[in-house]
């Protein structure tokens, strides 16, 4: 019993919140792989291009609900989705259009790129907070809870209850489908293998007759669905605040290059590596313990290994340690 | 003369700005926006020294500037004599701890060969340390956070005058380069852009959370300063003086004596103000000069040939017989030590240590533009960047409020766009910055004022 106490305790407390960062940060880290592998650089606006998306979501969503529009129990959110991508991609191929693909014709170095995503960082950053401001925002309507703690309790007769958010089952879920959407898009059709060609070998797909403007334009028609999918959970599921999302960005560069940048799987596995380091190492264990062991042995202190104040500095660790003995990623990168 | 004519427009233009805004804001803004610029002149001096002398991407510098600010904590503040007998000598075990876990896994990483052994070697040293650190650290942060946590609750510093504790700053800085370069400088540019960028999150994270070591979040307010205090001014007989002689053509126009009296407190008051910008505006121009022909000296050197050799074909050098991890190690070193004593200095003129608003907007991506828009690769291109730049991210919202009223004048007063974008108007600076950051980098990749390779 005091096992199973402890189980639960341990799934309610770190595992399914390390599943939903984990499925939050790994769409992110995708989008940051992808953009990597395929146009090359290091896109600095990651974090704020994900708001932008979801800031359409949120626009939508109260314009949604002031028309009485919903899904009953699903958040109104999901409804929004579609055209918040579609306003996303609008938006990327802005950019590209009058920013990136000047450098990438000139064949510019990655550090040059990184640096005008940088530019596009400031601007998109500017655009959200004109437009919807840099409050923080709840936008999450419907059931909240699908197991509540004292349903679990009274259900199994446990000490410990189990709590699943609406929004953890639906993160878990919509990621699911879409990486492996994604997946097979990449490997099993014959566009997504041409993009796989373009970013092994740039020259060699050109030689093949592969269209490098469709290639790109591709590349952000799936950046766009990923980061607005990633920002909108992240969204129902926190808050949607333009400044954490900004910061989002760092957990998502740590969890793109720890998989291996420019290979998507290992950007996926990546952001569940970050997300259950950093929730693991923050846990304070004292009650796990008290569970499982006998009495005597029972733990005065926290047993926490580090404070949850640390929680951002145990990812930036667990990629400074990567880079220090494994540089390409724990999974080979640079093969999308 | 003519060599450096872009150079002397461009620094008129940029003073002509500010002049403008002492006379139609007020001098004292005008005064602070330029101790701002020469802070941010400074940070920009040592990323440029990275990035334009050797190509190296520093995404780090709010780590370093943070560190700068603490050493002004470390070094000037007057120590907490309670704190001290409460855990001073734990927190000194502490550091004995960490020394000899360094010195073991040096001894450890030369005496055996690479193998699994050493690296079960290096982890169980470090296990071990970590866990005999947090056994006597534990208990005697605890202690001194307890002592009077409204004051003080931490160690408090060496209580030395406050510039001394930017030299300190420097050597941190340089001190944690040294370290982060052995790890992340093998990285490929974009790489280290991230790995360095982490790091500095790190950093941050540390300072803001080890309450013991500067309070943390609470910050620590009051810090000393170089130059006297207004208040003491105001009653300063030479001061008064010399306020009175400045107005007198003013003052003698004002027949009560009441009046008079008035008059001139209030502009001893201002004038007080003014005196001390002006004294730190002083300080802060002294190191930009320093720093400005030190690296000026340094760039036109057989070094500073050597590293636009590096930079420009590290195999070509390498070749030469150039060892370029080494000189990697040294400039980034150089450069992060530069942008610690103007992490110091910032700290300085605000007086105060805010470990929360070490963000990386503002203190690295910010930093970066100005690199960029400055000029890469030139020193007077770094300083105006850091001018031009500054200047915008201050001015930005009293110009777009300016703009939005001049176009949206049609519109009624109620108008909710209207509205709407009169408060967003501080928002405008980021957009500002980010198209200014855009249009250089397309029309003028080099910066307003390009680097200039001198034949000799």
């Amino acid at each position: 019993m005091d096992f199973l106490n402890a189980l639960i305790l341990l799934l309610n407390y770190t595992i399914i919140p390390a599943l939903t960062y984990g499925s939050q940060l790994a769409l992110g880290a995708i989008f940051v792989t992808l953009i990597y592998g395929v146009l090359r650089f290091a896109n600095f606006a990651t974090g704020d291009m994900m708001s932008f998306g979801t800031m359409f979501a949120v626009l939508l969503t109260y314009y949604f609900q002031s028309l009485g529009i919903g899904l009953g129990v699903l958040p109104t959110a999901l409804l929004t989705i579609p055209f918040a991508i579609v306003m996303m991609i609008l938006y990327m191929l802005t950019i590209d259009k009058f920013v990136f693909s000047y450098y990438r014709i000139k064949k510019s170095p990655p550090v040059q790129l990184a640096m005008v995503s940088v530019g596009v960082m400031f601007v998109t950053q500017a655009i959200i907070r004109i437009i919807i401001g840099p409050f923080d925002r709840r936008f999450l309507d419907g059931e909240k809870f699908i197991l509540k703690a004292m349903e679990f309790k009274e259900m199994t007769g446990l000490n410990e209850g189990l709590t699943i958010k609406s929004t953890q089952l639906i993160t878990i879920i919509v990621t699911l489908i879409v990486v492996s959407i994604m997946f097979w898009f990449l490997n099993k059709t014959k566009t997504g293998t041409s993009m796989r060609a373009y970013s092994d070998n740039e020259d060699l797909a050109l030689l093949s007759g592969i269209d490098p403007k469709r290639v790109v334009m591709l590349t952000w028609i799936i950046a766009g669905v990923l980061a607005t999918i990633g920002g909108v959970l992240y969204g129902l599921d926190k808050s949607y605040k333009p400044f954490v999302y900004f910061n989002n960005m760092l957990p998502i560069f740590a969890a793109a290059i720890v998989g291996g940048i420019g290979n998507p799987f290992g950007a996926f596995l990546g952001g569940y590596v970050v997300a259950f380091g950093e929730i693991f190492i923050t846990y304070a264990y004292k009650k796990f313990f008290t569970y499982i062991l006998p009495e005597s042995l029972a733990p005065d202190s926290l047993m926490q290994l580090l404070s949850t104040d640390y929680k951002f500095a145990v990812s930036f660790s667990i990629l400074v340690i990567v880079l220090l003995f494994r540089p390409s990623g724990i999974f080979k990168g640079k093969i999308l | 003369m003519k060599k450096y004519l872009n150079v002397i427009v461009a620094y008129s233009i940029m003073l002509a700005l500010i002049i403008l805004v002492g006379i139609f804001q007020s001098w004292s803004i005008a005064l602070s926006i330029f101790n701002y610029c020469m802070i941010s002149a400074v940070m920009t001096m040592g990323a440029n020294i990275q990035w334009g002398y050797a190509g190296l991407i520093n995404f780090g510098i709010m780590g370093y500037a943070a560190l700068g600010g603490l050493a002004v904590v470390l070094v000037s503040v007057a120590p907490v004599p309670e704190a001290w007998e409460a855990g001073g000598l734990n927190m000194m075990v502490c550091i004995l701890v960490i020394a000899a876990m360094v010195f073991s896994i040096r001894y450890v990483l030369k005496k055996i060969q690479k193998s699994k052994k050493r690296n079960y070697f290096v982890a169980g040293i470090i296990i071990v340390g970590l866990i005999l650190l947090r056994m006597i650290s534990g208990p005697a942060i605890e202690n001194i956070e307890a002592v009077n946590p409204a004051k003080t609750g931490f160690l408090g510093g060496l209580g030395m005058p406050v510039l001394f504790s930017w030299i300190v700053g420097g050597f941190l800085a340089g001190g944690l380069a040294y370290v982060v370069g052995k790890i992340a400088l093998g990285l490929r540019a974009d790489y280290l852009a991230i790995a360095t960028l982490l790091i500095a999150e790190i950093v941050v994270s540390v300072i803001k959370h080890e309450d013991w070591l500067a309070r943390g979040v609470k910050n620590v307010i009051g810090l000393k300063r170089p130059v006297p205090y207004e208040v003491d001014l105001q009653s300063t007989p030479w001061f008064i003086n010399l306020v009175e002689k400045f107005n007198s053509g003013k003052l003698n126009l004002i027949k009560s004596v009441a009046e008079k009296q008035e008059v001139l407190k209030q502009l001893v008051i201002d004038a007080s103000s003014i005196y001390v910008k002006l004294c730190m505006a002083g300080l802060f121009l002294s190191v930009v000069v320093a720093l400005l022909i030190i690296t000026q000296k340094a760039l036109y050197s057989p070094w500073g040939r050597k590293m636009r050799a590096i930079r420009d074909n590290e195999e070509a050098a390498s070749a030469m017989g150039k060892n370029i991890v080494k000189e990697h190690l040294l400039i980034f070193i150089l450069g992060s030590a530069v942008v610690g004593i103007a992490g110091a200095m910032m700290v300085t003129n605000d007086g105060l240590f805010t470990p929360g608003s070490y963000r990386p907007m503002r203190y690295t991506f910010v930093i970066w533009v100005m690199v960029i828009v400055g000029g890469t690769g030139n020193n007077f291109g770094a300083i105006l960047g850091g001018f031009f730049v500054w200047f915008l991210w201050v001015q930005a919202a009293p110009i777009a409020l300016f703009l939005i009223n001049l176009f949206t004048s049609h519109l009624p007063e109620t108008n909710a766009l209207r509205i709407h974008l009169i408060e967003s108007a501080p928002y405008f600076r980021f957009l500002m910055i980010g198209i200014g950051l855009l249009v250089i980098m397309r029309y003028r990749p080099q910066g307003i004022l390009p680097e200039k390779i001198i034949k000799q």
